[in-house]
């Protein structure tokens, strides 16, 4: 399971800069239009990779998902039932200190199983989350006491011991070096050919999309907030550089994105 | 490194009673105004066997332990429960913003009137010095949590009790303690000139009945125990901050 379906979603905030006094266009409007008429829909177990520019709404669309935040109009439903709030079975993975900072780094994946009532079992299966995210030895590290790729595998096992049915994760490779980024990545794919499950991913980088997914997204400013939507047939593992229809997809999407690739 | 900043305040120490010692026996003073550090050390040690310092010591603790964990009891709950309710803080606040410049030893003669002589009054002084700022502390800190946290919580389905305890309270420890330092040093202030008024013990008395008897030398002895349980005070909350489960905000 882990069908996503959004139906014709809209999302307004308030504006906070309202004043009906200016001309200025940005203070003007009592309400800013952040999402409008996106419909999209994701197979159970696809990896969806999302671009699009920064402020187009990509991390608000994941939040309204996720249950944090509702849409102001339209549907979203997970395996045809509306979401209404947050559930342990669609995590979310934060861009920026996910992890609870004042629990180590075993306390932060017991998150999940903290009900469970044998012992031995939750021991063994965050054992083995711990050391699946090459952690072993810092079961008991803070976080700030992690570099930041040590934080991201961390919070990745917090998410993956609960088995959710969906994850989704908002730009989780910001801010990681390039190596350490492509480590991460490679993860991430492994992990998902593994538990199968519907992930979610928004990227800044076009060729994380071309690597990793099974759906590409590009997201736009209101009103048209999705620009494409396409699915992506290659085997794993991919190269971009020797396979024709990537290489393509990837100057298609330069394009889109409103820059070339070639300079 | 530690070893030398010791070694160094040692020092600082030492020179400042040589200086303190050469002061008082070149310059001309008499005992009254000004006595020597000796003099001031063979009266500490009278008033130690004696037992009067550490009963002095001990009613002054006595007093700023139950006016500081009262503040702590009631001002950080309110302090965390303004910091989650918008409306209820936009009611209340005003009221603390006004009350908060007040010294607390403008509410003396109150204090003395609601509460007699003895302990109560100076307890009472000590709450109020602790309370206001450790709400206003408390309530900035819940109020600047992180919303990153909550949506942690509820992705993990906290409870509302394991948003408070595994949350809340972990988050703001950090700036509540900062703050409980502060608070403390401001208490250990007002107790001795609470004791300065209502109350026969504690080395705010200690220092007034010494002034009254024109013993400078048990004032000084007074001073200086004062300053060296402040400092003691600053310390262990100091400790406390440096705990690494505490102090999850500070730079790798
Ligand atoms: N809580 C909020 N209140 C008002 N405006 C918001 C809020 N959250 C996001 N926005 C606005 O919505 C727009 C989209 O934000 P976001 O979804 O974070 O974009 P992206 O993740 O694509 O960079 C931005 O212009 C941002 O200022
Ligand atoms: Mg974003």
């Amino acid at each position: 399971m882990g069908r996503i379906l959004i139906q014709d979603v809209a999302k307004r905030y308030l504006n906070r800069r309202y004043n009906e006094r200016t001309n200025d266009a940005h203070t003007t409007k009592k309400t800013i239009t952040v999402l409008e008429h996106v419909s999209l829909e994701f197979q159970d177990g696809e990896m969806v990779c999302i671009l699009g520019p920064s402020g187009c709404g990509k991390s608000t669309l994941l939040r309204m998902v996720a249950g944090f935040e509702s849409a102001t109009s339209g549907k979203i439903l997970i395996d045809d039932q509306p979401v209404i709030e947050p559930s342990s079975d669609y995590i979310f993975v934060f861009q920026h200190n996910g992890l609870l900072p004042w629990m180590t780094v075993w306390e932060n994946v017991e998150l999940g199983l903290r009900h469970l009532n044998n012992e031995q079992e939750k021991t063994d299966t965050i054992q083995e989350y711990i050391d699946m995210v090459e952690l072993e030895g810092f079961e008991s590290y803070y976080p700030h006491q992690l570099s930041g790729g040590m934080q991201r595998r961390a919070e990745l096992a917090r998410a993956i011991v609960v088995n959710p049915e969906l994850l989704i994760m908002d730009e989780p490779f910001s801010g990681l070096d390039f190596l350490t980024h492509l480590k991460m990545r490679e993860e991430v794919v492994n992990m998902h050919q593994f538990i199968k499950k519907t992930i979610v991913v928004v990227t800044h980088d076009i060729d994380d999309a071309l690597v990793m997914a099974d759906r590409v997204v590009v997201m736009g400013n209101a009103p048209n907030n999705v620009v494409l939507d396409r699915k992506l047939d290659f085997p794993h593992p991919r190269n971009i550089e020797k396979v024709d229809g990537l290489r393509e997809l990837r100057d298609e999407l330069y394009l889109m994105l409103g820059v070339n690739y070639a300079v | 490194m530690k070893n030398k900043s010791l070694l160094l305040s040692l020092l600082s120490f030492s020179l400042l009673i040589i200086l303190w010692a050469v002061f008082t026996h070149f310059g001309n003073f008499s005992d009254q105004v000004f006595p020597s550090p000796i003099l001031v050390l063979n009266s500490a040690i009278e008033l130690f066997n004696n037992g009067t310092l550490l009963q002095h010591v001990v009613a002054s603790l006595y007093r700023v332990t139950v006016g500081f964990y009262l503040a702590v009891l009631l001002g950080i709950p309110l302090g965390i429960m303004l910091g989650r309710m918008t409306l209820v803080r936009q009611l209340v606040n005003p009221i603390i913003q006004f009350l908060r410049p007040i010294s607390p030893l403008a509410w003396i003669p109150l204090a003395m009137l609601w509460f007699g002589i003895g302990d109560k009054p100076a307890i009472f002084l000590i709450f109020l010095s602790s309370f206001f700022p450790l709400v206003v502390a408390t309530t900035m800190a819940v109020s600047s949590i992180n919303p990153v946290y909550f949506h942690v919580a509820s992705n993990f389905n906290f409870s509302q009790q394991e948003i408070i305890k595994k949350v809340i309270i972990p988050a703001i420890l950090p700036e509540v303690l900062t703050a409980l330092r502060l608070t403390i040093a401001i208490a250990w202030l007002v107790v001795v000139a609470a004791e300065m008024i209502a109350v026969q013990s504690g080395l705010g008395y200690l220092i007034l009945d010494a002034r009254n008897a024109l013993r400078m030398d048990i004032v000084m002895v007074g001073m200086i125990v004062i300053g060296m349980i402040g400092v003691m005070l600053d310390l262990i909350m100091l400790r406390l901050a440096a705990i690494d489960s505490i102090a999850w905000n500070k730079e790798s």
